[in-house]
């Protein structure tokens, strides 16, 4: 945040509460971050931590029951939680474009491929249906489709889960978006083409100067491609930095036990650790640290809800009692 | 493709056959057509000349091959009573027939797809409820009863339409269709009515449930992360997805109405293919019973088949798998 330029997003305090008949499930609860551009934010998270919500929330894409409660989701400097659904549209697909998880599951399965992309282009530009073919065939050429012209008369089940994740890809890619929202993109896929699909991503990112929101489970993903990372827990941020600072001095206990259950060459033979406990029901979260159950380091004082400080210049984090030691000793 | 079609037209010819040998039989159990149309005072010779007219004296197997030989020449015998050959005898009636059939089915369309939309979309709200409230009686009240209601109703205390008959006809490819006039099609309306009720409770459920199931899909999201509008979500990604169960279960229910029409038929006084066979099977018109089930098995065959096409056309997995094979 440095410069006067406005981040592409900036998220103040957003609360996406979904309001079940069992109760309040706080699924976002008190998030903020920014993402300036050309920039890659990876938000880390446990299934169920609030990740894709905050996501769907940015995109406007929260179903009832749920909904943006409180916060502001600021693009480019206008309050998207404030605009009518239709300016919504105009900027979803357009300015703002989102990946989703399951690539089988993300394009329609009974139309084609062209017809998928060309609606797109036509959504947001005032062009004919030739030049919207063109313009889906470039797309697909750009995310290393081979033979885009004959992919496009294709329909989903022909393609592999990689090329699909391609196709949605290039569909995200079709406008050029300020913001590409990616919902762990490259979990349902192979190795190999994950590590693909990642350098394509980089390289666009940086080349297009689009901000990207990486949501994943994944540490060892958001290593290799994020500049900064957030880590979510129970629907909040208990860390924030870059991801250099953040995988090397975990501060977050939480962030210490998710770091050491990722298997790593460096520790080949001994028992992984593992974070005891599960994660806690959103629903009716009792007050309080909500990762004291299972943090080694809780006491007392954990009962009251610990804010976001910033215990060492340029890290935020949510803990009473963070992993200064370490953050000290690698400073020393 | 073609192979597939060869091997449907094979599996075609067997089921034709297993049914005639089946129908045949049955036939034959149900009871002796000699004692109803021959008048009781005829005498013993006049007897045994009928008999041996209507080639009763011959034992069954041998009846059997007979209709068989005839039947493929595409003779299916002549009618006991009307002295007709049978199969004129359905094809005249069967116009009406298809054209409620048809008429029941287009009603159950363009009634049951908005209105299953509708409580898709809206599953809370009252008017949905209403919907569904509506569909289970749509299902459970019985078709006879209905109909009586419609004829007390719409013909006798409104006067509105027409309770019994086809009214006038034109001819359209040959045929005596009530559609193409006015009259006809005020005929035509309560019937066709009645038979649709249920059909269109069916098509409700059907897209309820097929909605519902759909708009939680992750490419209905997907659609609307593209910036698409609600109406082309809707009508062009949810619904080409819905359009598969139901234009399966409509088709095959299609078969089913022409079948079995009887009660609505009996009701309306409506000449087609159903009123026919309940006049036939009063009389033990063997003739006639055989040749109308043969036709049904061949127009099941047919609206099978004819569906399973239209499944392709509508799933691009079925086409591709169709191929292969």
């Amino acid at each position: 945040m440095n410069g006067t330029a406005p981040p592409t997003l900036e998220v103040r305090n957003l609360r996406t509460h979904f309001f079940t008949r069992a109760g309040v499930v706080k699924a976002v609860d008190d998030v903020s971050f920014s993402v300036p551009r050309g920039k890659v934010l990876g938000l880390v998270g446990e299934s169920g931590s609030g990740k894709s919500v905050t996501g769907f929330s940015v995109m406007g894409l929260v179903d009832p029951p749920g909904r943006v409660v409180s916060g502001e989701i600021l693009f480019q400097g206008r309050d998207l939680t404030k605009l009518s659904e239709e300016e919504m549209r105009d900027l979803r697909g357009n300015r703002i474009a989102m990946i989703f998880q399951d690539p089988m599951m993300t394009l329609n399965p009974v139309l084609r491929i062209d017809t998928q992309m060309i609606e797109t282009v036509l959504a947001h530009a005032r062009v004919s249906r030739e030049e919207a073919r063109q313009r889906a065939r470039d797309a697909l050429g750009m995310v290393g489709i081979p033979s885009p012209e004959e992919r496009l008369q294709s329909y989903p089940h022909q393609f592999s889960g990689g090329m699909r994740q391609r196709v949605a890809i290039a569909i995200a890619l079709l406008h050029r978006p300020e913001l590409i929202i990616a919902d762990e993109p490259t979990t349902a896929l192979d190795v190999t083409i994950q590590g693909q699909i990642l350098a394509e991503v980089q390289k666009l990112s940086a080349t297009t100067g689009t901000a990207l929101i990486w949501i994943t489970h994944d540490l060892s993903v958001v290593a290799g491609l994020a500049d900064e990372i957030a880590v979510m827990y129970a629907g909040r941020i208990v860390e924030h930095g870059t991801v250099a600072e953040v995988l090397d001095r975990p501060l977050h206990p939480y962030t210490v036990g998710l770091i050491g259950s990722v298997p790593s060459r460096n520790r080949r033979g001994e028992p992984l650790r593992q974070i005891p406990g599960m994660t806690p029901s959103l629903l009716n979260l009792p007050p309080g640290c909500p990762f004291r159950a299972r943090c080694p380091r809780a006491a007392e004082d954990c009962r009251e809800e610990p804010p976001m400080r910033e215990v060492v210049p340029g890290r935020d984090v949510r803990c009473f009692r963070p992993h200064l030691e370490a953050a000290e000793e690698a400073t020393a | 493709m073609s192979v597939y079609m060869l091997r449907r037209l094979l599996q075609a010819v067997a089921v034709v056959f297993a049914m005639s040998l089946i129908v045949f039989v049955g036939v034959y159990a149900i009871g002796d057509p000699v004692e109803i149309l021959i008048s009781p005072d005829a005498d013993q010779i006049e007897r045994e000349r009928a008999i041996a007219a209507l080639g009763l004296d011959l034992p069954l197997w041998e009846q059997y091959f007979v209709f068989l030989s005839k039947a493929l020449q595409g003779d299916l015998g002549r009618s006991f009573v009307f002295n007709e050959p049978a199969l004129r005898l359905i094809l005249q009636r069967m116009p009406a027939t298809l054209e409620l059939a048809f008429g029941a089915t287009i009603m159950a369309l363009v009634i049951g797809l908005p209105l299953g939309l509708y409580a898709g979309l809206r599953p809370d709200s009252p008017v949905s409820r209403t919907i569904m409230a509506g569909s289970i009686l749509g299902f459970s009240l019985p078709t006879f009863w209905v109909g009586l209601m419609l004829i007390m109703v719409f013909a006798v205390q409104l006067g509105w339409l027409p309770s019994t008959g086809r009214g006038p006809t034109r001819e359209f490819l040959g045929m005596q269709w009530s559609f193409l006039t006015w009259d006809g099609l005020r005929h035509l309306l309560l019937p066709a009515i009645n038979l649709s009720l249920f059909k269109i409770s069916l098509v409700i459920r059907l897209t309820r449930a097929g909605v519902r199931e759909t708009i939680l899909m992750d490419f209905v999201k997907f659609a609307r992360a593209k910036g698409l509008s609600p109406n082309r979500v809707i009508f062009v990604h949810v619904f080409k997805n819905i359009l598969i169960p139901v234009v399966t279960v409509v088709g095959l229910e299609l078969g089913s109405t022409i079948a079995f029409s009887v009660v609505t038929e009996s009701v309306f006084a409506w000449p087609g293919m159903g009123k026919l066979i309940i006049d036939s099977i009063n009389v033990l018109d063997r003739p006639v019973i055989v040749a109308y089930l043969m036709i049904i098995v061949m127009m099941f065959i047919i609206i099978n088949l004819v569906v399973d096409l239209t499944y392709s056309v509508l799933d691009p997995r079925v086409r591709l798998e169709a191929k292969g094979t």
